[in-house]
Protein backbone atom coordinates (compact mmCIF):
# COMPACT_ATOMS: atom_id res chain seq x y z
CA UNK A 1 0.00 0.00 0.00
CA UNK A 2 1.40 3.31 -1.04
CA UNK A 3 1.77 6.00 1.38
CA UNK A 4 -0.39 8.39 0.21
CA UNK A 5 -3.09 5.50 0.53
CA UNK A 6 -1.62 4.92 4.20
CA UNK A 7 -2.72 8.32 4.86
CA UNK A 8 -6.00 8.85 3.71
CA UNK A 9 -6.75 5.79 5.16
CA UNK A 10 -9.21 6.12 8.23
CA UNK A 11 -6.58 7.02 11.41
CA UNK A 12 -8.15 4.33 13.49
CA UNK A 13 -7.46 1.57 11.91
CA UNK A 14 -3.86 0.46 12.59
CA UNK A 15 -1.47 -1.88 11.13
CA UNK A 16 -0.65 -4.96 12.67
CA UNK A 17 -4.42 -5.81 14.92
CA UNK A 18 -6.56 -3.65 12.45
CA UNK A 19 -8.34 -2.39 15.59
CA UNK A 20 -8.32 1.21 16.95
CA UNK A 21 -5.20 2.55 19.92
CA UNK A 22 -8.01 2.96 22.36
CA UNK A 23 -9.39 -0.70 21.67
CA UNK A 24 -6.27 -2.33 21.53
CA UNK A 25 -4.69 -0.89 24.91
CA UNK A 26 -8.22 -1.68 26.39
CA UNK A 27 -7.99 -5.56 25.02
CA UNK A 28 -3.93 -5.55 26.40
CA UNK A 29 -5.49 -4.13 29.76
CA UNK A 30 -7.84 -6.72 30.02
CA UNK A 31 -5.81 -9.52 29.23
CA UNK A 32 -3.13 -8.53 31.96
CA UNK A 33 -6.70 -8.35 34.07
CA UNK A 34 -7.09 -11.77 33.44
CA UNK A 35 -3.45 -13.43 35.05
CA UNK A 36 -5.04 -10.57 37.97
CA UNK A 37 -7.56 -12.83 38.53
CA UNK A 38 -6.11 -15.99 37.30
CA UNK A 39 -3.36 -15.33 40.16
CA UNK A 40 -5.95 -14.62 42.83
CA UNK A 41 -8.29 -18.01 41.56
CA UNK A 42 -5.31 -20.15 41.34
CA UNK A 43 -4.46 -19.63 44.87
CA UNK A 44 -7.91 -19.69 46.02
CA UNK A 45 -8.01 -23.14 44.48
CA UNK A 46 -4.56 -24.51 45.88
CA UNK A 47 -5.37 -23.28 49.06
CA UNK A 48 -8.99 -24.78 49.48
CA UNK A 49 -7.38 -28.54 48.17
CA UNK A 50 -4.61 -28.03 50.64
CA UNK A 51 -7.02 -27.35 53.38
CA UNK A 52 -10.65 -27.98 52.77
CA UNK A 53 -11.37 -28.15 56.30
CA UNK A 54 -11.29 -24.19 56.30
CA UNK A 55 -14.44 -24.06 54.00
CA UNK A 56 -18.16 -25.31 55.06
CA UNK A 57 -21.13 -26.27 52.40
CA UNK A 58 -22.53 -24.05 50.27
CA UNK A 59 -24.95 -21.95 51.32
CA UNK A 60 -24.44 -22.00 55.13
CA UNK A 61 -22.23 -18.71 55.10
CA UNK A 62 -22.54 -16.94 51.89
CA UNK A 63 -25.97 -15.22 50.77
CA UNK A 64 -26.00 -17.56 47.67
CA UNK A 65 -29.56 -15.91 46.74
CA UNK A 66 -28.77 -12.52 47.74
CA UNK A 67 -25.32 -13.06 45.53
CA UNK A 68 -27.66 -14.32 42.94
CA UNK A 69 -29.68 -11.11 42.74
CA UNK A 70 -26.61 -9.38 42.60
CA UNK A 71 -25.08 -11.48 40.14
CA UNK A 72 -28.92 -10.49 37.96
CA UNK A 73 -28.22 -6.99 38.39
CA UNK A 74 -24.42 -7.14 36.80
CA UNK A 75 -25.43 -8.92 33.95
CA UNK A 76 -28.81 -6.38 33.26
CA UNK A 77 -25.97 -3.64 33.74
CA UNK A 78 -24.05 -5.55 30.81
CA UNK A 79 -27.18 -5.34 28.52
CA UNK A 80 -28.10 -1.88 29.74
CA UNK A 81 -24.09 -0.61 28.75
CA UNK A 82 -24.71 -2.82 24.80
CA UNK A 83 -27.39 -0.56 24.73
CA UNK A 84 -25.97 2.34 25.44
CA UNK A 85 -23.25 1.59 22.57
CA UNK A 86 -25.91 0.44 20.27
CA UNK A 87 -28.04 3.57 20.62
CA UNK A 88 -24.00 6.29 20.17
CA UNK A 89 -23.85 3.70 17.30
CA UNK A 90 -26.98 5.30 15.49
CA UNK A 91 -26.48 8.40 16.66
CA UNK A 92 -29.03 8.46 19.06
CA UNK A 93 -27.73 10.60 22.27
CA UNK A 94 -30.66 10.80 24.51
CA UNK A 95 -30.61 7.04 24.04
CA UNK A 96 -26.97 6.61 24.67
CA UNK A 97 -27.36 8.97 28.43
CA UNK A 98 -30.17 6.73 29.09
CA UNK A 99 -28.76 3.44 28.97
CA UNK A 100 -25.74 4.66 30.80
CA UNK A 101 -27.05 5.93 33.68
CA UNK A 102 -28.93 3.11 33.85
CA UNK A 103 -25.41 1.18 33.77
CA UNK A 104 -24.56 3.44 36.64
CA UNK A 105 -27.14 2.85 38.87
CA UNK A 106 -27.46 -0.76 38.36
CA UNK A 107 -23.76 -1.06 38.85
CA UNK A 108 -23.38 1.17 41.57
CA UNK A 109 -26.78 -1.00 43.18
CA UNK A 110 -24.39 -3.72 42.69
CA UNK A 111 -21.42 -2.54 44.86
CA UNK A 112 -24.38 -1.48 47.81
CA UNK A 113 -25.22 -4.92 47.99
CA UNK A 114 -22.00 -5.89 48.23
CA UNK A 115 -21.74 -3.71 50.83
CA UNK A 116 -24.78 -5.03 52.76
CA UNK A 117 -23.32 -8.39 52.62
CA UNK A 118 -19.96 -8.13 53.91
CA UNK A 119 -21.27 -5.94 57.11
CA UNK A 120 -23.87 -9.00 57.44
CA UNK A 121 -20.67 -11.41 57.08
CA UNK A 122 -18.32 -9.62 59.33
CA UNK A 123 -21.34 -9.34 62.07
CA UNK A 124 -21.09 -13.43 61.93
CA UNK A 125 -17.52 -13.23 62.63
CA UNK A 126 -16.78 -13.91 58.84
CA UNK A 127 -13.69 -11.82 58.25
CA UNK A 128 -10.51 -11.95 56.59
CA UNK A 129 -8.38 -11.53 59.52
CA UNK A 130 -6.54 -14.60 61.28
CA UNK A 131 -7.14 -13.10 64.71
CA UNK A 132 -10.13 -12.18 64.48
CA UNK A 133 -11.93 -14.87 63.07
CA UNK A 134 -14.82 -16.34 64.54
CA UNK A 135 -14.01 -13.39 67.46
CA UNK A 136 -18.02 -13.02 67.72
CA UNK A 137 -21.30 -14.23 66.49
CA UNK A 138 -21.44 -18.16 65.28
CA UNK A 139 -18.31 -18.49 66.45
CA UNK A 140 -20.17 -20.03 69.32
CA UNK A 141 -21.41 -23.47 68.19
CA UNK A 142 -24.60 -22.55 69.80
CA UNK A 143 -24.87 -20.05 67.45
CA UNK A 144 -25.37 -21.37 64.30
CA UNK A 145 -23.37 -23.86 61.61
CA UNK A 146 -20.06 -23.03 61.61
CA UNK A 147 -18.34 -20.39 59.25
CA UNK A 148 -15.09 -23.02 58.14
CA UNK A 149 -11.87 -22.12 58.94
CA UNK A 150 -9.72 -18.06 58.41
CA UNK A 151 -8.93 -19.49 55.00
CA UNK A 152 -11.88 -19.07 53.94
CA UNK A 153 -13.04 -15.56 54.90
CA UNK A 154 -9.67 -14.14 54.12
CA UNK A 155 -9.72 -15.86 50.07
CA UNK A 156 -13.70 -14.34 49.86
CA UNK A 157 -12.64 -11.24 50.72
CA UNK A 158 -9.58 -10.73 48.49
CA UNK A 159 -11.50 -12.20 45.39
CA UNK A 160 -14.58 -10.48 45.70
CA UNK A 161 -13.00 -7.27 47.33
CA UNK A 162 -10.99 -7.02 44.57
CA UNK A 163 -13.98 -7.45 41.83
CA UNK A 164 -15.82 -4.81 43.74
CA UNK A 165 -13.31 -2.74 43.81
CA UNK A 166 -13.11 -3.17 39.62
CA UNK A 167 -16.92 -2.55 39.65
CA UNK A 168 -16.34 0.57 41.59
CA UNK A 169 -14.09 2.19 39.44
CA UNK A 170 -15.70 1.12 36.77
CA UNK A 171 -18.89 3.26 37.99
CA UNK A 172 -16.56 6.33 38.21
CA UNK A 173 -15.43 5.35 34.73
CA UNK A 174 -19.08 5.40 33.42
CA UNK A 175 -19.85 8.81 35.23
CA UNK A 176 -17.31 10.03 33.20
CA UNK A 177 -18.38 8.61 29.88
CA UNK A 178 -21.87 10.00 31.09
CA UNK A 179 -20.50 13.05 31.33
CA UNK A 180 -19.06 13.22 28.32
CA UNK A 181 -22.16 12.38 26.86
CA UNK A 182 -24.52 14.93 28.48
CA UNK A 183 -21.63 17.29 26.59
CA UNK A 184 -22.67 15.41 23.51
CA UNK A 185 -19.10 14.84 23.15
CA UNK A 186 -19.69 11.10 21.65
CA UNK A 187 -21.19 10.87 17.53
CA UNK A 188 -22.20 8.30 15.30
CA UNK A 189 -18.72 8.79 13.88
CA UNK A 190 -16.68 8.72 17.26
CA UNK A 191 -17.73 6.91 20.17
CA UNK A 192 -14.59 4.97 21.17
CA UNK A 193 -14.88 6.13 24.72
CA UNK A 194 -18.42 4.04 25.07
CA UNK A 195 -16.59 1.23 23.09
CA UNK A 196 -13.52 0.96 25.15
CA UNK A 197 -15.45 1.56 28.98
CA UNK A 198 -17.89 -1.07 27.53
CA UNK A 199 -15.33 -3.43 26.97
CA UNK A 200 -13.98 -3.18 30.88
CA UNK A 201 -17.41 -3.26 32.05
CA UNK A 202 -18.23 -6.56 30.06
CA UNK A 203 -14.82 -8.14 31.60
CA UNK A 204 -15.75 -6.57 35.19
CA UNK A 205 -18.80 -8.96 34.40
CA UNK A 206 -16.90 -11.92 33.01
CA UNK A 207 -14.94 -12.32 35.95
CA UNK A 208 -17.92 -11.88 37.95
CA UNK A 209 -19.34 -14.93 36.20
CA UNK A 210 -16.50 -17.41 37.04
CA UNK A 211 -15.95 -15.32 40.66
CA UNK A 212 -19.91 -16.35 41.75
CA UNK A 213 -19.39 -19.80 40.81
CA UNK A 214 -15.97 -20.53 41.77
CA UNK A 215 -16.76 -18.46 45.29
CA UNK A 216 -20.46 -19.32 46.30
CA UNK A 217 -21.88 -22.30 44.15
CA UNK A 218 -18.82 -24.72 44.48
CA UNK B 1 -16.47 4.10 13.18
CA UNK B 2 -14.08 2.06 10.91
CA UNK B 3 -15.16 -1.17 12.47
CA UNK B 4 -16.88 -3.81 9.91
CA UNK B 5 -20.50 -3.14 9.84
CA UNK B 6 -22.84 -5.84 11.49
CA UNK B 7 -26.08 -5.82 12.49
CA UNK B 8 -26.50 -5.72 16.37
CA UNK B 9 -26.17 -9.41 17.57
CA UNK B 10 -29.29 -10.69 20.03
CA UNK B 11 -28.53 -8.58 22.88
CA UNK B 12 -31.96 -9.66 24.65
CA UNK B 13 -31.42 -13.45 23.84
CA UNK B 14 -28.17 -13.33 25.38
CA UNK B 15 -29.16 -11.84 28.21
CA UNK B 16 -31.98 -14.43 28.66
CA UNK B 17 -29.92 -17.10 28.00
CA UNK B 18 -27.41 -15.93 30.15
CA UNK B 19 -30.24 -15.80 33.04
CA UNK B 20 -31.34 -19.08 32.39
CA UNK B 21 -27.63 -20.76 32.85
CA UNK B 22 -27.09 -18.70 36.52
CA UNK B 23 -30.73 -19.89 37.70
CA UNK B 24 -29.68 -23.69 36.30
CA UNK B 25 -26.26 -22.89 38.25
CA UNK B 26 -27.74 -21.66 41.12
CA UNK B 27 -30.72 -24.83 41.38
CA UNK B 28 -27.83 -27.16 40.67
CA UNK B 29 -25.86 -25.90 43.53
CA UNK B 30 -28.44 -25.39 46.00
CA UNK B 31 -30.84 -28.91 45.49
CA UNK B 32 -28.15 -31.20 43.47
CA UNK B 33 -26.74 -32.44 46.90
CA UNK B 34 -26.89 -36.04 46.04
CA UNK B 35 -24.36 -35.17 43.00
CA UNK B 36 -21.25 -35.84 43.87
CA UNK B 37 -18.73 -32.39 44.34
CA UNK B 38 -16.39 -32.96 41.59
CA UNK B 39 -19.47 -33.91 39.08
CA UNK B 40 -21.14 -30.55 40.48
CA UNK B 41 -17.79 -28.53 39.97
CA UNK B 42 -17.21 -29.37 36.46
CA UNK B 43 -20.86 -28.76 35.42
CA UNK B 44 -20.97 -25.48 37.14
CA UNK B 45 -17.65 -24.33 35.75
CA UNK B 46 -18.85 -25.85 32.20
CA UNK B 47 -21.88 -23.75 32.38
CA UNK B 48 -19.72 -20.48 33.59
CA UNK B 49 -17.10 -20.68 30.72
CA UNK B 50 -20.23 -20.93 28.20
CA UNK B 51 -21.81 -17.74 29.92
CA UNK B 52 -18.65 -16.48 29.87
CA UNK B 53 -17.88 -16.74 26.65
CA UNK B 54 -21.07 -15.76 25.38
CA UNK B 55 -20.09 -12.19 26.91
CA UNK B 56 -17.12 -11.90 25.00
CA UNK B 57 -18.47 -13.12 21.87
CA UNK B 58 -21.54 -11.06 21.87
CA UNK B 59 -20.91 -8.29 24.08
CA UNK B 60 -17.16 -7.58 23.68
CA UNK B 61 -18.05 -7.95 20.25
CA UNK B 62 -15.07 -10.26 19.85
CA UNK B 63 -16.76 -12.82 17.20
CA UNK B 64 -17.10 -9.14 15.04
CA UNK B 65 -13.26 -8.38 15.50
CA UNK B 66 -10.51 -8.81 13.55
CA UNK B 67 -8.79 -12.53 13.72
CA UNK B 68 -5.97 -11.45 14.95
CA UNK B 69 -7.51 -9.54 18.08
CA UNK B 70 -9.33 -12.74 18.69
CA UNK B 71 -6.08 -14.66 18.94
CA UNK B 72 -4.82 -11.71 20.98
CA UNK B 73 -7.85 -12.05 23.18
CA UNK B 74 -7.41 -16.03 24.05
CA UNK B 75 -3.41 -15.98 24.51
CA UNK B 76 -3.51 -15.62 28.13
CA UNK B 77 -5.81 -18.83 28.30
CA UNK B 78 -2.53 -21.12 28.26
CA UNK B 79 -0.58 -18.48 30.11
CA UNK B 80 -3.20 -18.90 32.87
CA UNK B 81 -2.98 -22.56 32.80
CA UNK B 82 0.84 -22.36 32.88
CA UNK B 83 0.63 -19.84 35.85
CA UNK B 84 -1.86 -22.45 37.69
CA UNK B 85 0.24 -25.51 37.14
CA UNK B 86 3.30 -23.87 38.35
CA UNK B 87 2.45 -23.00 41.68
CA UNK B 88 0.53 -25.98 42.25
CA UNK B 89 3.87 -27.71 41.29
CA UNK B 90 5.57 -25.69 43.94
CA UNK B 91 3.13 -26.70 46.62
Amino acid sequence: MSNAAVATMDRKPMPGMMVYNKKLGMWVFLLSEVMFFTSLIGSYVILRFAHPDHWTEVGTVLNVQLTALNTFFLICSSVTMVKAFAAIQAGDQKGLQRWLLATILIGATFVGIQVVEYMALSGEGFVPMLDSYHAVGRGNPHEGPSLGGPLYGATFYAMTGFHGAHVSIGVLCLIFVYIQSLRGVYTVQDHEGVEVIGLYWHFVDLVWIFLFTIVYLI
Amino acid sequence: MAEQEHSHPPYILIWVVLLVLTLAEVAMSLYMTNVSKVVLAVGLIFMAVWKAALVAMYYMHLRYEPARLWILAISPIPLAFILVLAVISEF
